[in-house]
């Protein structure tokens, strides 16, 4: 499964890079930006995308809404510290598949992407 | 100024500190600082607007902030580094983002952050605005958050209030 992960942090980058190792999850792109994700989409055709939502040049949702308008089908779960109850609302109706808020344990994020996979491969 | 727009800080800090680095943080008595002068020597700010507006900082002395960072990134960052800048800044940004969560029924957006080195850095929001500080201690060290922010349509800043009520 290949994986784009999309957060202006390197040291969040981080940080989920090695959850994802800790699951099997190896092949991992990354991206800065949501403007940086949508450059790279298309080369790296990510299965799984995990982003931030408050990013410089190109939010998260404003990600969301140009990627799933041009039809880029990958599930996306998103990493935020947006935990109002209207954020996640208009997240979902973007087209977020998942959500997890930060601060976040490893356990809880494996979790997230164990669920969001699985509900994927069970519709599919 | 009431203790509500103090608390989320406090809950987010010890959130964040406890889940992201595994660590207890203690929170001091709040205190007024009304030069806004912060001592330290690396200080994260992110700005807040929508109906809660002014800006937040996160400030170490240099060695708690590069324990702190390197406890954050898994692996000894150097002080002068991009990576040390940056898990300053994230840390900075997940509390001001758990904070505004606890706002309730409030629209706040916050800023991606800026990380300043350098001592005697003051927050000011504008010219009559106090800084309610947050003294907090935990394993690597003490920091403190910096907190002057006001409800939209508000003339002032806090008054004493907050950092007596919380």
């Amino acid at each position: 499964m290949k994986i784009l992960l999309v957060d202006d942090s390197k040291t969040m980058r981080n940080v989920q890079k090695s959850v994802l190792s800790l699951i099997g999850f190896n092949e991992v792109e990354e991206a800065a930006d949501g403007l940086d994700a949508l450059t790279k989409v298309n080369a790296v055709k990510p299965d799984l995308i995990l982003l931030d939502w408050n990013m410089p040049n190109m939010d998260g949702l404003t990600f969301v809404q140009k990627y799933r308008g041009q039809g880029g089908k990958a599930l996306i779960v998103m990493v935020t510290t947006e935990a109002e109850k209207t954020r996640v609302i208009s997240a979902i109706k973007a087209g977020v598949n998942n959500y997890v808020i930060k601060p976040f344990t490893p356990e809880l994020l494996a979790e997230r992407i164990r669920e969001t996979v699985e509900r994927f491969k069970a519709a599919a | 100024m009431k203790s509500d727009m103090i608390m989320p800080f406090i809950t987010s800090v010890q959130a964040v500190f406890e889940t992201m680095l595994h660590m207890r943080v203690e929170v001091g008595t709040p205190f007024l600082n009304k030069d806004g002068c912060s001592n330290r020597d690396v200080t994260a700010i992110i700005g807040m607007s929508g109906d809660i507006q002014g800006t937040v900082g996160l400030s170490f002395r240099l060695d708690a902030a590069v324990r702190t960072a390197s406890i954050f990134a898994g692996c000894q960052l150097d002080p002068g580094g991009a990576d040390f800048v940056d898990a300053v800044g994230e840390l900075a940004n997940m509390i001001s983002g758990g904070a505004k969560a606890k706002f309730k029924d409030k629209s706040v957006s916050i800023s991606c952050p800026s990380v300043v080195m350098g001592k005697e850095i003051a927050l000011r929001v504008n010219s009559d605005s106090t800084c309610v500080v947050l003294p907090c201690t935990c394993d690597s060290g003490e920091f403190q958050i910096e907190v002057i922010i006001r409800q939209a349509g508000t003339a002032k800043a806090f008054g004493p209030d907050a950092a007596k009520a919380a």
